[in-house]
This record gives structure tokens, sequence and C-alpha cells, in this order.
């Protein structure tokens, strides 16, 4: 770049056509483009990845370590009090951002590995499997997710395997629609025709032909999907049948404090208490969404704005 | 035949297929338990031979299809099998039919559901259409922020912000929506206000944004900007031009975010102790209550399908290109 710079020649510069601007580049240059609500999600993001990350070194005491006190006011040796049985807020808040992420982020990568991989097939297939798999993801569909998962929590127990393994399964339903639908377009190029002739199994032509040409649509679903399964895990947990104690995770964390909140005339600090995990979905939720919104508008701008 | 009537004939068998299909899931749920349910339920002391009786019962001697069957016509009927809570190991049953825990709280969440809907319809549409009709004006952008960051927001927030505002710093309604049968309707609607608004708040914003999105995609279309070059006055164009195609999506938004609310009265009914069909079926989940849990499943799913297909037939209903067939 420097060279360039001293002795410049536009022939010179049509002559380079060939030297590409590398990866980073190319993120840092959209990066610098991208409006404020998107730097601000993204900065929230990575500041919960981080708490997430390193919550035992962040964290000043152990994930269920018991005091003496419980509903402890704020200040002095626990920033945010305590919860009901004496158990430092700040540290549980901090531990929560570790697994409700996590277990969000396992749930959704799992949504996508089968649904993902289905509608993949489906969309290659096109035979008596494509109709058999879109006729049951049609009737799963049919019932309300947030139901089915309260359903089959009942019967399988709710344990963190079978809570990750259910919702995965129901959200993969929609992953499956979008990915047929993106890919039953790539589908039927002639590349896809061709690589097909020259005698590439089905795995290569899912990895190598069409994985690479659907992946915007897919990233952004990745956002939007992992928004909606980190709420509804946080809803299962605040209704009692999803992450269990002692577990600290934030929709739990709710429901413990939540009678906290009658006390708010009296003092207002302890009123904000259960309202700190929910606040804490919520910031992410957003800035998720901002970023993905941003994601849409730079890629296929998919927005009703004229 | 006119093609309507075929269409509609078709949309309704696909529904009733569907709940026979979802049905057949529910029911399948009880299949998939552990073969020492009995003991769980009647507890560690129960003799052999009521843990026998009560295998006998369900009907666990007869093959799945036998009582596949049994169930859906009981189903049918209004019978919808004996709750598991109140069986003993010594064989005293004190359980209840599932119908009588059932019926008054289907009516409680009804009246919920129907209060925010009452509120929730009429206002997401006139935010919706003014928004559309007068968009990116600075109240489209601000009634467009709101509803995004209230989307955002898991419902129990909203419910706690609520709570902390309107029931603890102000008082100025009750947190607790303990209603009873002969609560005085007056004193219900009273109680019922905070679920209520929480549950509109969630709602307008989805109702809202789908609204003025199909508006939007409606007044892009070229015949309304020939209906307005022809000089057709602006009410005229949005009366007779836009709205009957407008009717379809509208009726689509609204039964999508009734289905939508089935949902989100789970939530809500928890955080207010209101005692409605959700409440029971979190109480079924947490006590393995699998009786009633597929009561519940079975009548929310049901609403679920019959709201979309509702949907489906009014949008095929009103469709001006059906109507009118070449």
């Amino acid at each position: 770049m420097s060279e360039a710079e001293q002795d410049y020649s536009a022939a010179g510069e049509i002559g380079q056509v060939r030297t590409r601007r590398t990866a980073t580049q190319r993120a840092w240059l959209a990066l610098k483009k991208a409006p404020f609500s998107a730097w601000f999600g993204m900065i929230v993001i990575a500041a919960y990845g981080f708490v997430a990350i390193f919550a035992p070194l962040i964290a000043p005491y152990g994930e269920s370590q018991v005091f003496p006190a419980p509903f402890a006011p704020w200040g002095g040796e626990h920033v945010f009090g305590t919860d009901q049985i004496g158990r430092d807020v700040l540290t549980r808040l901090i531990y929560g951002a570790r697994n409700t992420i996590g277990i969000a982020l396992a749930t959704t990568l799992l949504a996508f590995v089968i649904g993902g991989g289905l509608g993949l097939v489906a969309a290659i297939n096109r035979r008596w499997l494509d109709q058999l798999l879109s006729r049951f993801v049609d009737i799963l569909m049919a019932i309300p997710s947030l139901i089915f998962a309260l359903m089959l929590l009942s019967i399988f127990g709710s344990t963190i395997t079978s809570l990750v393994i259910i919702i995965a399964v129901l959200d993969s339903t929609r992953v499956f629609r979008l990915t047929r639908a993106v890919a039953m377009n790539v589908v039927v190029m002639d590349y896809v025709e061709a690589a097909r002739l020259r005698g590439e199994g089905l795995g290569w032509i899912m990895r190598r032909e069409i994985l690479p040409n659907i992946m915007p649509p897919l990233v952004a679903e990745f956002g939007l999907r992992f928004c909606f399964v980190f709420l509804t895990i946080a809803a299962l947990s605040f209704l009692g049948v999803g992450i269990q104690p002692p577990t600290a995770d934030w929709g739990s964390m709710v429901r413990d404090n939540a009678s906290l909140i009658q006390f708010a005339q009296y003092d207002i600090t302890a009123a904000l208490t259960p309202l700190l995990p929910a606040a804490a979905i919520a910031l992410l939720t957003v800035a998720v969404n901002f970023v993905v919104d941003w994601f849409l508008h730079k890629t296929s701008g998919l927005r009703d704005e004229h | 035949m006119h093609p309507v009537v075929t269409t509609v004939i078709q949309r309704l068998a696909l529904g009733l297929m569907t709940l026979f299909f979802v049905s057949i899931i529910i029911f399948a749920s009880i299949e998939m338990l552990p073969g020492d349910f009995g003991e769980t339920v009647l507890g560690q002391a129960a003799t052999e031979e009521t843990v026998e009786a009560f295998r006998k019962e369900l009907g666990l001697d007869k093959p799945s299809y036998v009582r596949y069957f049994d169930w859906i016509g009981s189903v049918m009927s209004g019978d919808l099998g004996t709750s598991f809570s109140g069986r003993a190991s010594s064989g005293v049953d004190r359980s209840r039919p599932v119908i009588d825990l059932v019926a008054p709280r289907l009516w409680n969440t009804l009246f919920l559901a129907g209060m925010t809907a009452i509120i929730a319809v009429p206002l997401a549409l006139f935010l919706g259409i003014t928004a559309a009709l007068y968009r990116n004006s600075l109240y489209d952008r601000t009634v467009n922020a709101t509803t995004l960051t209230t989307i955002s927001f898991p419902e129990f927030f909203v419910a706690y912000l609520l709570i902390l505002f309107l029931a603890s710093l102000t008082q100025t309604f009750p947190s607790l929506a303990n209603v009873t049968a002969d609560t005085p309707f007056l004193e219900r609607v009273n109680k019922s206000a905070l679920p209520a608004l929480t549950l509109t708040l969630v709602i307008v914003a989805h109702m809202m944004r789908m609204t003025r999105a199909a508006i939007i995609n409606l007044l892009a279309s070229p015949y309304i900007e020939m209906a307005r070059l022809k000089g057709v006055s602006r009410m005229r164009v949005i009366l007779r031009h836009a709205l009957p195609n407008a009717w379809a999506p509208i009726a689509v938004v609204i039964a999508f975010n009734l289905a939508y609310l089935v949902v989100g009265v789970v939530v809500v009914e928890v955080v207010f102790v209101y005692p409605g069909i959700g409440q029971l079926m979190v109480d079924a989940v947490t006590t393995r209550d699998i009786p009633v849990v597929q009561a519940c499943a079975l009548i929310f799913a049901a609403t679920y399908i019959l709201l979309n297909l509702t949907a489906d037939i009014i949008s095929i209903v009103t469709n001006p290109r059906l109507l009118h067939p070449r």
C-alpha cells in the first residue's frame, strides 16, 4: 500500500485487478459503514460473550455460595444484594450469562444442524423424502412451540439435555422451511447440475455447491432463531420447568426474587433486583436484533422501506 | 362448483387432518412415558395390585390404536379423563376429572384473551394503518422504534415493569389477578387489567408492524398508483381500491396474533397468578400430571389451528380475484 502511494499510476492500479482485498479488509470496510445501532449491538454482544467466557474470573463469589443473610440490601459486600437463600445476586447474574447464553447457543446450533441438513436434503431430493419431511414439519408447526415444549418436558423431565434437544427439534422446523425454500432456488442452477453430472455425492453438493450460496439468509436466521430460543428457554425457566437450581440462570432468578417487587415504595433497589436478570435478557435480544437488522439490510435489502 | 367453495372445502379438510395428526402426537406422548411411571404417580409404597389396577384403568393392557380411538371418542363427548394428582399408594382415590379442573379456568382464560383482543386489535390496526399512510414521518419512526423494543422484551419483563410502576409504586391496579367464579364483572375487569395490558403491549407491537408492512406492500402496487394518477381522491383509493385487497392480509395478521396470544397467556397468567388454563398446564407439567397436560395441550393446539384456519378462509372468501372468476 505504502509503495503504491509513493509512485501512483492509473495504469498500474488497473493492472493490479487480481490483488483482491482480504476478508479482514472487506469486513473492516463494511463495519466502518455500519450504523450506530449495529455498533451498539455488536459491542453489547461482545461484552456478554466476554462475561460468559470469563465468568469464574469476574464473579466475586462462587456460583452457589450461600451467605448468612438472605435478601440482603444493595451495596456493601454484595453489590446487588443477595437472593432468597442468601446467594450473591451479581455472581448469579455473571454465571447466569454463561449458562443461559451457552445453553441457548448450543440449542440453536443443534437446531441448525438438524433443520439445515434436512432442509438441504429435501431441496436436493425433491421426491418422497421432501414430501414426507415437509408434511411432518407442517404438523409440528401446527402446535404452538411453547405448548409443545411444556408437554414434552412433562414426559421427559426437566434436565438440561432434554431441554436442549426438545427446543432444538421444535425450532429446527422453522430452519428446515427456510433452508428448503432458499436452497430450492439454488438447486436448479446449472453449476449444481454440472456437479451432479460430474458424479459428486450428496454431501459435496450440499456443502460445496449449495451452502455457500445460501449463507446470508441462514446467518440472519441464526440471529433471530437465537433470540427466539433464548426467550423460550428464559420463559420455561421462569415457569420453573426449564433450567433447574442450583444452576444460575436468568429466567429462574426473576421468578425467585419476584416477591421483592412489592417493596418498591420502601426500597426501590430491592424492587429492581428481579428486574436485573430480565433486563439482561431484554438487552441481549435487542442487541442481536439490531445486528441482524443491519446484516439483512446489507446483504439483501429485505426491508419494507422504498 | 364455485371456485371459492372448492378452496374453502379443501382448507377445511386440511385443517381437520392437521387436527387429527396433532391429536395423535398428543396422545402418543403418554406412550413415551417410562415403564415404571405407575410407581412414580402412586408413590414408592404402592402395592403391586394398585399399580396393576392403575395401569388397567389407563388401558395399558390394550393395543395403542384401540386406546387412541377410546381416548379421542371420550374427548369428543367432553370427557377428558381423570387427573393423576390426588392418587395415593393406599389405593384411596381422591383424583378429580380433568374437565372439572379445565372448564372454569378455560372460561377465565377466554375472558382475559377476549379483553386483550378488544383493546389490542383496534389499537394495532389504527396504529398500523396510520403509520403506513404517514410512513417515514416522525410519528411512524416513533411508533416503529417503540414496538421494536417491546417485541424484544420477554413477556415477564414487561409484566414486572408494569407491576413496578402501576401496582407497586402508584397502586393504580392490583398486582394479583386472583379472580374467582363469582367475582363481579367490574372487579374482574379491574383485577385483569394488568395481565390484559401486558398482553396488549406484546401483541400490539407484532400486529402493528405486520399491518404496516401489509398496507405498504399494497400501496406500492401499480393499480393503486394508476388510480391515483387518474385523479381518484385519496379517501376513495383507500376505501374502493386498497381495502378489498387489504382484508386478507389484515385478517391473517389478526388471527396470527390471536394465536400468538394463546401462547403468551401462559407466562402472563403465571406472573399475575391468574387462575387460567395456562397456569393449570404449567402446574401439571411440574407435577407430571399427564392427563391434564394432554387436555391443555389439545385445547391450545385446537384453538391455534382453528384461528389459523379462520384466517385462511377469510382471506380466500374476501379475495376479489377468486370472487369474480374469469
